[in-house]
């Protein structure tokens, strides 16, 4: 795909995502667009959320399950950007009204204490080059009508970034079994569903480790200081004002969110 | 017991009989409501009662309890609030690594669930997850192997109960623990079939928390006029959802703090 056309379609996402509004899918426009092309779109609509005064904070993972990428046609994860404009914190109420059609997912957030250069990672790099992990929340949201995803418009949309906020609860991975740790969801106090963190690629320091030589290949820093949403580990849960949940992981602690407003669409 | 009996003590001995006769021979029968559609969860037990005096009759050791439906997505399915209850014999048990034979059984499924060693009797009514976990010994991880004896694994409740909530064999293992010492609430669970990850979950699946199980199904026993005595090996219900087996294949059952239980299956 020419340069033309990348700025064409990531500059058209960014301003979806300004004005709250939903573009049709970029694959039913353009059905030869490859995934490569894709995070190109998606490096274009990220520059231009940085123009804007926004700075790159991490990463995100996403597609690390085995029913979302059976649903996307995939079979290796996809990763995003995310910028100081997503950051919220534990106690915040998420206003809805600056998103289109969010879902939340819980997960486990890493904050690295060592720059992670691949190719060659490996879980146990990850383990070591890991600060802390906290169990967050991710709230994803598509600027591509009704969620009529396949794998290229995700990743054009900066892999359905929407926002996030992490909890307060610090945890040492050498203190915890990420491959085993529960991890159960609790909406308005019912127990809405439960998972586990093998959910995500067998261990969320697989994901990492994937993400670590992707963007190795890609030329991408990956940065001491910076968050990493590692996946989710629970469904898809549909938010609406005065919603609040509760997410807790086995053997670390807790994120709490409430929503408030109405979104987009 | 919210309903009442309506079998006669001939039609239960009757269906206790054949129930037994489904289950140590390894056939499908039809649901007991299909003779019975008046047949209520009381009438269920009654059934069961009867099952399970024909066991201890001819030898059998009862050595615990477990409880079923005890998840909000089967509760709803079946359409109700409580779970149901099972006995669990001697004769079920089968050691941890062990070879499972299917021959004796007809479409046998595994679950993974935390099982329950007590140190203290509960007599209900009125037992509540404190108790529960004040009278626990010890906690274990278990896998449980299911088997309806109804075609089709197609039942309804009071059918269910009476076939003694579809218990046939279970395997507890891995590593005992104190309850202080532990979140029963976000124990992860993962269950592997020949190497893949089939089913996952976290042990609030089970009614919120485990003990929330065993504490019901104390109360359970006490409309039964039974406790649950010290000694008692206690399986909380399924935290995974029921994945089928047959000879070939191998289970591995881990779980967050408790270590892991295996078994294979051959014919």
């Amino acid at each position: 795909m020419d340069n033309n056309k990348i700025e064409q379609y990531g500059d058209e996402l960014y301003e979806a995502f300004v004005a709250r509004r939903a573009v049709p899918p970029l694959l039913s426009r353009e059905p030869e667009i490859t995934i490569e092309d894709a995070y190109r779109i998606q490096q274009r609509f990220v520059a231009r959320r940085l123009e804007a005064g926004e700075t790159v904070v991490g990463k995100k993972i996403g597609a690390t399950s085995k029913p979302v990428q059976d649903f996307l046609g995939v079979y290796q994860p996809d990763f995003g950007i995310l910028t100081s404009g997503m950051v919220y914190q534990e106690g915040d109420t998420i206003d809805l009204g600056e998103l289109i059609q969010p879902k939340a997912e819980a997960e486990l957030a890493f904050v690295l204490k060592h720059d992670l250069k691949g190719p060659g990672i490996t879980a146990m790099d990850v383990i070591r080059a890991t600060d802390y992990v906290l169990p967050c929340f991710e709230i994803v949201d598509s600027r591509i009508t009704d969620w009529q995803i396949k794998i290229q418009d995700t990743v054009a949309d900066n892999a359905s970034c929407g926002v996030y906020v992490l909890g307060k609860t610090k945890g040492d991975p050498r203190k915890l079994d990420l491959s085993l740790a529960g991890m159960v969801l609790e909406k308005n106090g019912e127990l809405f569903s439960t998972g586990v963190g093998a959910a995500v690629q067998g261990s969320p320091a697989n994901a990492v480790a994937w993400l670590a030589n992707t963007l190795g290949e890609l030329g991408i820093p990956f940065k001491a200081g910076e968050v990493i949403l590692s996946g989710s580990q629970s469904a898809l849960v549909p938010v609406v004002d005065g919603d609040e949940l509760v997410c807790t992981v086995g053997g670390l602690g807790s994120c709490r969110v409430k929503f408030s407003g109405r979104s987009a669409a | 017991m919210s309903s009442n009996l309506t079998l006669s003590r001939e039609d239960i001995v009757r269906l206790g009989e054949r129930v037994e006769g489904a289950q140590t021979r390894a056939y499908a029968i039809p649901k007991l409501t299909d003779e019975y559609p008046d047949m209520t969860i009381a009438d269920g037990y009654a059934v069961q009662s009867e099952l399970r005096r024909r066991f201890i009759a001819k030898g059998h050791k009862l050595v615990g309890w477990k409880a079923g439906l005890t998840s909000k997505a089967k509760m709803q399915q079946m359409g109700v609030s409580v779970p149901s209850i099972g006995f669990l014999t001697d004769r079920m048990a089968r050691p941890e690594n062990s070879a499972i034979s299917t021959s004796d059984l007809v479409h046998p499924r595994v679950e993974c669930e935390v099982a329950f060693v007590m140190k203290k009797t509960l007599q209900g009514p009125g037992c509540t997850a404190a108790d529960v976990l004040a009278a626990t010994d010890y906690v274990l991880p278990a896998v449980e192997i299911i088997d309806s004896r109804f075609s089709g694994f197609k039942f309804d409740l009071a059918s269910v109960i009476a076939d003694n909530g579809s218990s046939a064999r279970f395997v507890g293992g891995g590593r005992a623990r104190y309850v202080e010492d532990l979140d029963l609430r976000t124990l992860g669970v993962v269950m592997e079939k020949n190497g893949e990850i089939v089913t996952m979950g976290a042990s609030a699946a089970v009614l919120g928390h485990p003990a929330e199980a065993i504490a019901m199904l104390v109360n359970i026993l006490a409309e039964l006029g039974e406790n649950l005595p010290a000694g008692s090996f206690v399986m909380s219900g399924g935290i995974t959802e029921a994945i089928p087996v047959k000879p070939g294949d191998s289970i591995v059952a881990r779980f967050q703090e408790l270590g892991s239980v295996s078994m294979r299956f051959i014919e």
